[in-house]
């Protein structure tokens, strides 16, 4: 990582779903300069849809492999169904895409060596132009797997263009949840910032992401979105924050600006950057910066 | 009958859809969270927990006594979850799929398994309703290990319903796999509508029968009811915004009980859903 040192990242993640990541990390891609973009949801990847990126590159995303039974060169012995511990393989020796590990063990004894084990592609990656500066983003394959690895690939492409251009900040759009993609997301970052919202399943996940950067030592930091469907929730999580010691930067009313904007392809500050919900995503745009 | 509630993009309101439906229908029915990274069925229904598992996946544990350095274990493995380094052989439990080819490959029987802690699945019941969901200790890479404990729990003679975690990829497919039905809930953003696409490509790549329930139904455009419409796929209900909704979400308690009408609504639900997974 030499040489990497002034780049800052920041995630915006979330643990719940829909609490309005790619909304705040579009506002903040209005907001910043000087900056490359990352969605690093590349299982739902929604930030396209605002910034409405014009393609520069674009490249397969190759990762993991696959076992095919050719049923010519199989005996049917069945030393691969034993071995087997995804239970991958049917009863007349055909593997289940789905269910295949490409964990490569029935390729490895196979005795008449009639497994093939091509390598797969999972996604695509894109580095692109926007309105807001570039960007770079993917496209994870219908049912598909190796999320993590093509988060991590997403990140990697995005600091190498930051190094390039001799742009110092990365915006990251982080996926949703607490495992594979989201660590992936975080690892290495500078800091999080967590979009929470005033509800009892908000307050439960945003628990356990806050758990999750505190494992990985990153600094966190939480914001409150659509605050006022109810006050009595939103004050409970300021006091959590202030126990913790967690920042909290701001907190953003509940406002259908932020799906007239979408609708409109713009991000909220530039859909009508003088509203209340405008201005809420300023303040916590100037505490992150600052703070990072 | 089993039937899965899933979306792409989060938020959207799966959680609200398993436990109301769930809670509409009573007896009978068994209610399972497959959100094992961010479970909340049990905040909405507060269960009588009976039974609690700690979830394990095997990983290998060499004897350096035995090992030779040979490195097959090495070759074998996809995940670089063990590796020889100078004069010993190293293990990264966290990177292992647990597909047991070191410790068949290896000559000498230096490998053994061992446990490796990942999460605690429970279940319970509130009232004539029954229960289970599983909860992925923080920093664990893997949900489908707990995802499948979780859908092992499906009992063939009762309604059980699968509240799946948000996207499309592996811990989606665990979940929604080989079940009956799949409720795709969304809302009518650009958002909502390019997440349900990708669902859709998903539970069609599965071949299951699926509808929508379009949530926030009035904040939004009309393009996810154009899409549904050109892609035949039904609208099995829609729900406007009512800050009454949000707020009895918010703290954790149901529509079926707080708002009267809508237990109606939700067992209609189900007929509709009936109707449909007929079909096919």
């Amino acid at each position: 990582m030499q040489g990497n040192r002034d780049i800052k990242e920041l995630i915006v993640i979330s643990g719940k779903g829909g609490t309005g990541k790619t909304s705040l990390l579009g506002g903040f891609a209005s907001l910043a300069s000087d900056k490359v973009l990352c969605d690093a949801d590349v299982d739902a990847a929604d930030l396209y849809l605002i910034l409405e990126p014009e393609i520069k590159k674009r490249q397969d995303f190759q990762e993991g492999h696959r076992a095919i039974i050719d049923p010519d060169r199989c005996t049917e012995c069945g030393l691969c169904r034993d071995l087997c511990r995804f239970n991958a393989i049917s009863p007349d020796y055909k593997v289940d895409p789905i269910d295949c590990e490409g964990c490569g063990v029935c390729v490895y004894f196979c005795p008449e060596d009639a497994i093939d084990f091509p390598i797969k592609t999972c996604g695509e990656l894109f580095i692109s132009d926007t309105r807001c500066g570039p960007m770079v983003h993917a496209r994870l394959g219908i049912a598909e797997d190796n999320s993590g690895k093509l988060v991590t690939l997403t990140r990697k492409e995005a600091r190498e263009l930051a190094k390039k251009r001799g742009l110092n900040l990365i915006l990251t759009d982080g996926p949703p949840g607490l495992a594979c993609p989201v660590i992936a997301s975080i690892a290495g970052a500078t800091a999080v910032l967590i979009v929470t919202e005033p509800t009892l399943s908000g307050h439960h996940d945003m628990d356990r992401v806050v758990e999750l950067a505190n494992h990985f030592e990153i600094p966190a930091s939480i914001c409150i979105n659509k605050y006022d469907l109810n006050p009595d929730m939103t004050a409970v999580i300021e006091q959590y924050g202030k126990e913790r010691g967690l920042p909290i930067f701001g907190k953003i009313p509940f406002d259908p600006i932020f799906t007239k904007a979408m609708v409109q392809k713009q991000t909220v500050i530039e859909y009508d950057g003088g509203c209340q919900a405008a201005q809420a995503l300023r303040d916590i745009w100037e505490g992150v910066i600052s703070s990072l | 009958m089993i039937i899965s509630i899933a979306s792409g993009k989060g938020g959207t309101g799966k959680t609200t859809i398993a436990t109301n439906l769930a809670v509409a229908l009573g007896p009978g029915v068994n209610l399972l969270d497959c959100d094992v990274e961010e479970p909340n069925d049990h905040i909405f229904i507060q269960p009588e927990v009976t039974y609690t598992e700690r979830i394990s996946l095997k990983v290998p544990q060499v004897d350096m006594n035995k090992c030779t350095l040979c490195g097959r274990c090495q070759e074998i493995c996809q995940f670089q979850a063990i590796v020889v380094v100078g004069k010993t052989t190293l293990t990264f439990p966290e990177l292992c799929h647990s597909c047991g080819g070191c410790l068949e490959v290896c000559p000498e029987d230096a490998i053994t398994e061992i446990d490796r802690e990942m999460g605690i699945f429970e279940t319970g019941t509130r009232d004539s309703l029954e229960f289970a969901h599983a909860r992925l200790f923080v920093g664990q890479v893997m949900a489908v290990p707990l995802i499948d404990r979780v859908r092992a729990a499906v009992q063939p003679d009762k309604i059980n319903i699968i509240d799946a975690p948000p996207g499309t990829s592996c811990p989606v497919i665990s979940s929604v796999k080989g079940t009956d039905f799949v409720i795709l809930v969304t809302e009518p953003t650009p958002f909502g509508l390019n997440d349900l696409k990708l669902a859709v490509g998903m539970v069609k790549i599965l071949n299951i029968p699926h509808g929508i329930i379009i949530n926030r139904s009035d904040l939004g455009d009309t393009k996810v009811t154009e899409y549904a419409q050109q892609e035949a796929i039904p609208i099995l209900m829609e729900i406007p915004f009512d800050r009454q909704i949000a707020q009895t979400y918010s703290t954790g308690k149901l529509l079926v009980e707080e708002l009267p009408d809508w237990k109606d609504k939700f067992v209609q639900l189900y007929e509709e859903v009936r109707k449909y997974a007929g079909e096919s």
